[in-house]
């Protein structure tokens, strides 16, 4: 491997063929430089999926109502089914091991708003304060609403960052500012921001208040979860899984709902979402290397090609050494320690150019999904032994063969 | 120094098989000056390969400096092709791309002697021969009689037992065949074991016995007067 001589051999050969060698080498390259832009991408596409999810803690479990489509114990189907306080208070004291933030949610519809003379048209909330944990929303200006505020009944309320810059224009902050809401003064304590911006043209009151107030019951329409964090996505998964199947048993039961009725209790994971999107992303991630894995072996079968072009060019030459008493192991290293060679520079330089690709571009790339494309030190330590090995197998084939020059025939005379 | 009994080759050309050598029986002392005649066909580079342990004879023994020559690996038979024997061949057959210099030192690469003093050998083996002005030369930089000058010094570099040439002169001009005769005959005369294959007559009697081959067996087998090379220089 350090023979100087070989060394020798080898650029004296490529020295000879510069052309040929630079168009082999520039298959491996182009085989690698795809590998590592494809996994790149793989890797972008991952990240932009986390970023679209982050706006929902990615362990939520939100479970809403809808009407039942099987008859049940003399219940005719079509039946609308109801959540009610004393659901979610009976499901957070059976699953209160499981859960990390809870907060029952019920839609203010039917409502006027008004700031001053202007007449305002966004959706109202009535939620609990670890709400805010559930549905991945901080404040930045003022304060999220509070358990304080639900016990007093506050009239309170939180708006979207939307809010704030579509109408509070005039004024420096909103907090502190009142609106009515069907003439009811409700005081504006805080701005939030969230990652999807349709989520931003809400207001939130506190969950008592909207009951009290505006439903006058207890009625609810969405009861949202969160579960703790764990270390590792399966688990998170399984757990996720668990506690929505348990949620849904017993959301069934309590409300008479045939336990094969899909339509009766919707729960919904951000986990099992998650996984979804894991899932694609692991299978393009997969495609990804097989399109590379592929564009490099045509590479390799253009280098094998050529080693044995050399070999047949050469095998007066092999001829000549086995006669001087090269034995046939020094033959095939030679041809081997050239394939190699060969395959690991243009490698190289296709993986170094690739990377300083993504490098640059990659913190530029503005594409849905797509976030930050880049590889990271495995990816390229991977691509190099894949590449080595890429070498060793181009140049096997042309090496064996030279090895098996007969040295008669190759010195013949034509 | 070489032995060869009872020496059988056939090769298979189809369904007839072709046999070339039919017994041989040939014995050369150390420090002879051999000549190998005969018509094309006759069996003579067959001989020469399987003296060569480039092919391998179907019976028959061969000793070489009373050692047996038999069942030899690829990589055993590359050692003693590298320790024993040197070959000149007819068409020259020097590595293009490497100078006079580096063709002289390649043997002794094989026989993993040091950069440095593989160097100097080879320099000292081409001012032998009278080319070391010419070392840092390419083979296509070089006439036909000084390519076969650097072929023999390579044979000799490796020192080996005996040199073994096909046909050495084959394709020279009278002149310059005389001058690589009075070459191969001084290297003779230093001791060296010397089978020169040929088919020309005055070549074969600058040798110092000529063994003639027809049809796959000796039919002829004498000692003859030398005739020196020098003169026609």
């Amino acid at each position: 491997m350090f023979d100087i001589e070989r060394w020798q051999e080898i650029f004296d050969t490529i020295r000879k063929n510069k052309l040929r060698t630079f168009l082999t080498g520039l298959s491996v390259a182009s085989g690698i430089f795809i590998l590592v832009i494809l996994l790149g991408f793989g890797q972008g596409m991952r990240n932009g999926i986390e970023h679209e999810f982050k706006q929902d803690a990615t362990t939520s479990v939100w479970a809403w109502p809808e009407t039942t489509s099987k008859a049940y114990k003399g219940l005719n189907p079509g039946r609308r089914i109801q959540f009610k306080n004393e659901d979610y208070e009976t499901a957070g004291r059976m699953f209160k091991e499981d859960i990390e933030y809870e907060s029952p949610r019920v839609f203010v519809n039917n409502v006027t708003i008004n700031y001053g003379n202007e007449a305002l048209v966004y959706g109202i909330q009535g939620i609990s304060s670890e709400f805010q944990f559930i549905e991945g929303v901080s404040t930045i200006e003022g304060r999220f609403v509070n358990y304080k505020d639900e016990i007093s009944l506050g009239k309170v309320a939180v708006i979207g960052k939307k809010i704030k810059q579509d109408v509070f224009k005039e004024v420096e902050t909103p907090i502190g500012e009142a609106i009515e809401i069907s003439g009811i003064r409700f005081t504006i304590i805080g701005v939030f921001n969230e990652q999807n911006e349709r989520e931003e043209e809400r207001i939130y009151i506190p969950i008592t208040t909207a009951q009290r107030v505006f439903n006058g019951n207890d009625k609810l329409n969405t009861l949202t979860y969160t579960l703790p964090p764990v270390e590792n996505f399966d688990q998170a998964v399984a757990q996720a899984v668990t506690f929505k199947e348990n949620l849904r048993k017993y959301l069934k039961e309590e409300h008479v709902v045939a336990p094969e009725d899909d339509s009766g209790v919707r729960v919904w994971s951000a986990m099992e979402e998650a996984k979804r999107y894991y899932g694609i992303t692991n299978n393009m991630k997969i495609f990804f290397w097989f399109v590379g894995v592929c564009t490099i072996i045509a590479g390799v079968v253009g280098v094998s090609n050529i080693m044995l072009i050399v070999v047949k060019e050469r095998t007066r030459e092999i001829g000549i050494r086995k006669a001087l008493g090269a034995k046939p192991w020094s033959i095939v290293g030679m041809i081997l320690h050239e394939s190699v060679f060969v395959t690991a520079i243009s490698g190289f330089s296709g993986l170094i150019f690739s990377m300083l690709l993504l490098e640059i571009v990659g913190p530029h790339v503005q594409i849905d999904y797509v976030v930050n494309p880049s590889v990271n030190f495995n990816v390229a330590f991977t691509t190099v032994m894949v590449l080595v090995v890429a070498g060793a197998i181009a140049g096997l084939v042309p090496a064996l063969r030279a090895a098996r020059v007969q040295v008669i025939e190759s010195l013949r005379d034509e | 120094m070489i032995e060869i009994k009872d020496l059988h080759k056939s090769y298979k050309m189809g369904s007839n098989s072709l046999h070339v050598l039919k017994g041989i029986n040939f014995k050369a002392e150390a420090g002879e000056l051999v000549a190998i005649m005969g018509s094309s066909g006759s069996g003579k580079s067959t001989l020469l390969n399987i003296l060569g342990m480039l092919d391998v004879a179907d019976s028959g023994a061969y000793t070489l400096d009373g050692v047996p020559i038999k069942d030899l690996s690829e990589t055993k038979a590359a050692q003693y092709r590298n320790k024993f024997l040197g070959f000149v061949f007819q068409s020259f057959n020097l590595i293009n791309y490497k100078s006079a210099l580096e063709n002289v030192a390649l043997p002794l690469y094989y026989q993993k002697v040091g950069r440095k003093e593989r160097q100097e050998k080879a320099l000292s083996y081409l001012d032998k021969v009278g080319l070391k002005e010419w070392a840092t030369h390419l083979p296509s930089e070089l006439s036909g009689g000084q390519k076969q000058r650097v072929a023999i010094a390579r044979a000799m570099a490796a020192e080996p037992k005996v040199l073994l040439a096909d046909e050495p002169t084959g394709a020279l001009d009278s002149t310059t065949s005389y001058e690589v005769m009075d070459l191969i005959q001084k290297i003779n005369d230093e001791g060296n074991t010397i089978l020169v294959v040929t088919h020309e007559e005055d070549i074969a009697h600058m040798c110092k016995r000529i063994v003639h081959l027809k049809d796959g067996v000796i039919v002829e087998d004498k000692k003859i007067e030398q005739v020196r090379a020098e003169q026609y220089v």
